[in-house]
C-alpha cells in the first residue's frame, strides 16, 4: 500500500501514513478485521496530531445521507459527510444545524471524535447535545447503537473521544428549524477585557456570541474586543431584496491560499497593524445588521487553505477553558502573550456554558483559542501557560493539541481514568490508536 | 422526467454520474452485482435531488440474464451508461487464465452484450445515448496493462462501430475515455495530479458530452495530446519503453 504525507488543519505535525478509505460498510469490517493501529480520519480539520497515525482510514468515502424528516427536522447520516454538504439540503428546507463549529469543512464523525462546540455553547450545548442515537463500530467488529439511554458508557466515550472506542459509522441527530438562512447580528466594540466579559453577561440571552480580542496592546486598552452576537433572523427582519427567498444558500465565492507563507511574515508589527485595522473597522460602538450565515459562522472559510498563511512549519492553535471564577488566569495567559510578543491574528474568546461530559472538552467557563506558528520555543512557552491553566483548574482541547504533556490531560480531565476504562473495553488491544493517544498515554 | 440507466453503479464514478444527473432532475435506474449495497446509495439521491431512484441486480458476466434485465426495468432509460470495468493485474493475468477472462469480460465481453440489447430496443424507438466508458488504455498495449488495455481497445472499437450503426437510427453513442481518475481502482497509485480527473470532473463531462452528442470525450483535455503523441511513437522505439 502507498503511504502518503499527511497532517491536520496546523501543518504540524507531518507524517507518513497509509490512508484507507471505504465505501461500503463489509470494506470498512474488513479494515478492521486485518489492520492494527489505525486511527478513523476525516477532512483533518482538527489542528494537531488527533488524527494522525501510520495507517488511517478516511471516512471521506463514506458520506450518504440515510434519513431526512423535513416535518421533524431529524437527520440522519454516514460519518464522512461534511458539514457544508449538509447544509446545501437542509437550509432551502428550513433547517439548520444545531451545532457547528467555525468551519463547515468537518465530517460528522469528526464532529462527534471532537464533540464540537460552536457560538452557541452556552445556550445550547455541544454537539453530542443533540445526537439522538449513532452506530460505532468497535475493534471486535460489532457495530453497536449508542445513545445517552442505550449503551451510554460507548456514547459519552465517543463524544469528544477521539476516535479511540471505534469508528462512527452513522450519526443521528435533531436538526434546528430556521426561517430564513440569515442572521440578526449585533456587533459592540469593547474598549478593555472587563468591558468584554461584562458585554458577554449582558447578552447572555442571544444564541450565539463569541469576541475577537486583540492581545497585544497593553494599558489601559488591554484585551480590547469585538463582541459579536446573532439570531437566526425571523422572515420579518429581512431586508425586502432578501424576502423573495428567504433560505437561499449563499453563493460560493472563495479564493485559495496558493501558497505557504514565508514564515517570517507574521511578526509582532504585521499582527498589530492587523488586529488595529480590524478593531478600527467598526467606526461605531455598535454594529446591527442582517447578514447570511455564511460570512457570520465561517468567516475563514471563504479563504481555502488560509492555514498556508502560516508557513511551511505550521502552526498550532491553543484552546484552554477557565472556570468564569478565573478571571485573574485570563488576565495571566493575556499578559504571558503580550509580553512574549507571541500573538496571533485571530484570538477568540467565548463563554460556555454548563457541561459535565466524561471527556468532551467545555465545562462552564472562559475559552480561549489563538494560533501560533511553530517556531523556535514555541514550546516551552506553551508549557509555561499550561502551568497557568493548571493553576487555574483549566484545561485544553485535545481537537487542538499537537505537544501537550499526559499530565497536562490527567489533570484537566478529572474522569480520565473511566474514559480510559470504557476505551479499554471496546477498544481492548488498542487497535484504535493515534499519535495522540499514544503520546498522551491513552493507549 | 427522463430517467438514467447506470450499469456498474457501486464505482466512485458511477455515484458522481448519479448525483449529477439527478442534481437536473433525472430519474435514476441503479445496477450493479450487489444492490442491496447500493440503498444508502439510493436513500441519499432521493433526499438530495427528489427523483426515484429504482435499484436492480446486474451481473456484468451473466450475459444470459442481460435480456431478462432489460426487459424487467419499469421505466425504459433515455440514457444508458456503461460504467463497471475491472482493472485487474496485468502480471497475475498472465498466469492465471481466471484473472485474464475476468479481465477480458468485465470490460469487453459484458458491455457488448448488455449493450447489444439496449441499442437495439434505442434503434426500433429511434432514440436514445449510449455512453460507454473506455479507456486511454486501449489506444496502444503498453506492457504495465495490456490485458486491461487490449479489452478496453476492444470495446473502444465497438463503440466506434455502434456510433457508425447507431448514426442512422437516431442514436447518440459516446465514449469516453477518462485518463487517470481518482477512484477505488486507483487508489493503491501514484498518481500526476495535472493529469487525475475527480469522479465529479468525469460526470460532469460526460454530462455535458451528451447534451452536446459528442462522440468520444477525454476529460482532462490534454489526454488526447498525450495519446496523439503515444500513438505516433513508432513500434521499434515503443517495444522498447517501459511505459
Amino acid at each position: 500500500m502507498m503511504k502518503k504525507k499527511i497532517a491536520n488543519w496546523g501543518n504540524f505535525p507531518v507524517m507518513e501514513s497509509e490512508e484507507l478509505s471505504f465505501r461500503f460498510k463489509d470494506q470498512l469490517n474488513n479494515f478492521i478485521q486485518e489492520k492494527n493501529g489505525f486511527i478513523p480520519r476525516g477532512n483533518g480539520r482538527c489542528y494537531g496530531d488527533a488524527s494522525l497515525a501510520g495507517t488511517t482510514i478516511s471516512t471521506l468515502k463514506y458520506h450518504r445521507i440515510k434519513e431526512f424528516d423535513t416535518s421533524t427536522g431529524v437527520f440522519e447520516c454516514e460519518s464522512g459527510l461534511t458539514l457544508d454538504k449538509i447544509l446545501e439540503v437542509i437550509v432551502p428546507k428550513g433547517w439548520f444545524l444545531p451545532v457547528t463549529p467555525g468551519t463547515k469543512f468537518i465530517t460528522v464523525g469528526g464532529a462527534v471524535g471532537s464533540d464540537v462546540h460552536g457560538k452557541n455553547h452556552h445556550s445550547e450545548g455541544s454537539f453530542s447535545n443533540h445526537i439522538l442515537e449513532m452506530r460505532v463500530l468497535t475493534a471486535s467488529g460489532a457495530e453497536i447503537n449508542c445513545s445517552p439511554e442505550n449503551n451510554s458508557d460507548l456514547f459519552y466515550a465517543t463524544c469528544g473521544g477521539m476516535g479511540l472506542t471505534g469508528m462512527v459509522t452513522t450519526v443521528k441527530f435533531q436538526l434546528k428549524k430556521i426561517e430564513t438562512s440569515f442572521i440578526r447580528q449585533k456587533q459592540v466594540k469593547a474598549k478593555n477585557l472587563d468591558e468584554i466579559l461584562k458585554l458577554f453577561s449582558e447578552y447572555s440571552h442571544y444564541t450565539y456570541s463569541m469576541a475577537w480580542i486583540d492581545c497585544l496592546t497593553k494599558g489601559e486598552n488591554f484585551g480590547r474586543s469585538i463582541l459579536t452576537v446573532g439570531e437566526h433572523a425571523g422572515i420579518n427582519e429581512l431586508p425586502d431584496k432578501y424576502k423573495s427567498n428567504p433560505l437561499s444558500l449563499p453563493e460560493k465565492k472563495r479564493i485559495t491560499f496558493p501558497f505557504n507563507l514565508p514564515s517570517w511574515v507574521l511578526n509582532s508589527f504585521t499582527v498589530k497593524a492587523f488586529n488595529f485595522l480590524y478593531y478600527g473597522k467598526n467606526f461605531k460602538k455598535e454594529i446591527n445588521n442582517i447578514v447570511p450565515y455564511e460570512p457570520f459562522f465561517y468567516p475563514l472559510d471563504a479563504i481555502l487553505h488560509w492555514n498556508r498563511g502560516y508557513g511551511k512549519k505550521g502552526f498550532v492553535q491553543y484552546q484552554f477553558v477557565l472556570p468564569l471564577t478565573a478571571k485573574e488566569g485570563l488576565i495571566e495567559i493575556l499578559h504571558k502573550i503580550s509580553e512574549k510578543k507571541m500573538g496571533s491574528f485571530l484570538v477568540v474568546l467565548k463563554v460556555f456554558g454548563k457541561q459535565d461530559d466524561l471527556i468532551s472538552f467545555p465545562f462552564e467557563g472562559y475559552t480561549l483559542a489563538m494560533d501560533f506558528p511553530v517556531r523556535k520555543g514555541l514550546f516551552d512557552f506553551l508549557d509555561e501557560l499550561d502551568q497557568v491553566v493548571l493553576k487555574y483548574k483549566g484545561r485544553l482541547y485535545m481537537s487542538k493539541d499537537a505537544r501537550m504533556k499526559p499530565e497536562m490531560l490527567e489533570k484537566g480531565y478529572p474522569r480520565l481514568e473511566e474514559f480510559k476504562s470504557i476505551v479499554k473495553k471496546y477498544n481492548p488491544d488498542y487497535k484504535f490508536r493515534s499519535v495522540q493517544s499514544d503520546r498522551l498515554q491513552l493507549t | 422526467m427522463a430517467s438514467v440507466l447506470i450499469l456498474g453503479a457501486a464505482s466512485d464514478m458511477a455515484i458522481a454520474l448519479a448525483d449529477q444527473y439527478a442534481s437536473k432532475g433525472y430519474d435514476l435506474i441503479l445496477a450493479a452485482r450487489n444492490s442491496g449495497r447500493l440503498s444508502t446509495i439510493s436513500s441519499d439521491i432521493k433526499i438530495k435531488w427528489n427523483v426515484t431512484c429504482d435499484l436492480y441486480d446486474f451481473d456484468a458476466l451473466d450475459y444470459n440474464s442481460h435480456k431478462e434485465f432489460f426487459s424487467s426495468l419499469k421505466e425504459k432509460p433515455e440514457i444508458t451508461i456503461c460504467v463497471f470495468g475491472y482493472l485487474g493485474d496485468q502480471e497475475k493475468g498472465m498466469e492465471d487464465w481466471k484473472e485474464s477472462e475476468r479481465i477480458i469480460h468485465s470490460n469487453y465481453t459484458g458491455a457488448v452484450s448488455i449493450l447489444n440489447i439496449i441499442a437495439s430496443n434505442y434503434a426500433e424507438i429511434k432514440s436514445g445515448s449510449i455512453v460507454g466508458i473506455s479507456s486511454v488504455a486501449g489506444e496502444r498495449g503498453r506492457q504495465s496493462n495490456f490485458l486491461y488495455g487490449s479489452a478496453k481497445a476492444g470495446f473502444t472499437a465497438y463503440l466506434s462501430g455502434l456510433r457508425n450503426s447507431m448514426f442512422h437510427k437516431n442514436v447518440h453513442v459516446l465514449t469516453v475515455l477518462p485518463g487517470f481518475v481518482y477512484t477505488s481502482m486507483t487508489e493503491h497509485l501514484k498518481l500526476p495530479p495535472l493529469l487525475t480527473a475527480k469522479p465529479e470532473d468525469v460526470a460532469l463531462s460526460i454530462y455535458n458530452g451528451v447534451r452536446k452528442k459528442k462522440n468520444v470525450i477525454y476529460v482532462k483535455w490534454f489526454w488526447r495530446w498525450i495519446m496523439l503523441i503515444i500513438k505516433m511513437v513508432p513500434e521499434f522505439v515503443f517495444k522498447k519503453m517501459k511505459l
